[in-house]
């Protein structure tokens, strides 16, 4: 296997079991914002729709198979958007 | 620490998006530069580990989560700009399909996380490794991916601030304080994942050997 292929497999290990475990709790600038009361601010998106929201594939309904799913597939895009532009780039005169 | 649509006015949302593609262009240029072909997918599988990284939260405190950055583990293997390119995909990406970080908030988003925190990775990476005691390359990706983070809570809190969402002198304490033990997580993650994927990547942490240059993977 390529080596940059250990990366990805460790990439995709993490994203599909490692995040079903992540920490449920708000991160520190969502603690802060609550403790602040300024989180209400914060609460619709310029943008209501995405495919994935929170990292959730809503027509699953087991949450942690929802995340998985979710994390390997933002992982794949990650790859493929990153190889893309970066691609480009090189081929630019 | 992504921040979403509606903590900042529009005056903020200008100015940072005005900032971080001044940056980002000057991040490509440099780039473009140091580009070899054969390391394009080098650049994409570190990607993809830091999105999937980030969304692994650790707890903090009681019911306080953090989660990597990923600033100073790319800064470190592949250099500042390199980097920044790096973590701008990974926003851009958590943005439009997942809804983490606004919109609105992803020039600040990207200022902060993506161009602001590698640039302080490399800077301190650099300053500790000139020491050169034993065991100053970890000594030095610890730091680096501490002040990182501090860096990118101390930018999002000024952003606040100037937003009028609240006052610098209630959030700047509480987002410095919240941060400095998230970026312990970030410090020990960043070391472990450095080893990892510097030594299957075949990558030397860059930064030091060739300041001028910004790195690039050889």
């Amino acid at each position: 296997m390529k080596r940059w292929g250990i990366i990805l497999v460790a990439a995709l290990i993490v994203a599909a079991f490692l995040s079903p475990f992540a920490s449920p709790h708000p991160d520190g600038l969502e603690r802060v914002a609550e403790d602040l009361a300024f989180s209400e601010n914060g609460q619709l998106p310029a943008v209501r729709f995405s495919p994935m929201p929170d990292y959730t594939i809503t027509v699953i309904h087991s949450e942690k198979v929802s995340t998985a799913l979710a994390g390997i597939v933002g992982t794949l895009l990650t790859l493929v958007f990153t190889y893309g532009w970066t691609r480009i780039l090189s081929k630019l005169p | 620490m992504h921040i979403p649509d509606g903590f900042l006015d529009a005056k903020t949302v200008v100015a940072t998006a005005a900032a971080s593609a001044f940056a980002l262009k000057h991040n490509m240029a440099k780039v473009k530069e140091e580009l070899n072909e054969r390391e394009l997918p080098a650049l994409g599988v570190m990607a993809a580990f830091i999105f999937a990284a980030q969304m692994v939260n650790f707890p903090v405190m009681a019911g306080t989560s953090g989660h990597l950055l990923g600033a100073a583990l790319a800064a470190v293997l592949v250099g500042p700009y390199s980097a920044g390119l790096i973590l701008t995909t990974v926003l851009i990406v958590q943005c439009l399909f997942f809804q983490d970080g606004g919109l609105t908030a992803l020039g600040a988003n990207i200022l902060n996380i993506a161009v602001a925190a590698p640039f302080v990775a490399q800077f301190v990476y650099n300053a500790v490794r000139k020491f050169n005691f034993a065991g100053s390359g970890t000594a030095a990706t610890f730091l680096s991916a501490w002040f990182s983070v501090m860096a990118a809570a101390f930018l999002t809190s000024a952003e606040l601030a100037l937003s009028g969402t609240v006052r610098l002198g209630a959030v700047l304490t509480p987002m410095m304080i919240v941060h400095a033990v998230i970026g312990i997580g970030e410090g020990l993650i960043t070391c472990a994942a450095v080893a990892y994927v510097g030594r299957v990547l075949n990558l030397k942490a860059k930064v030091s050997m060739n300041p001028d240059a910004g790195g690039g993977v050889n």
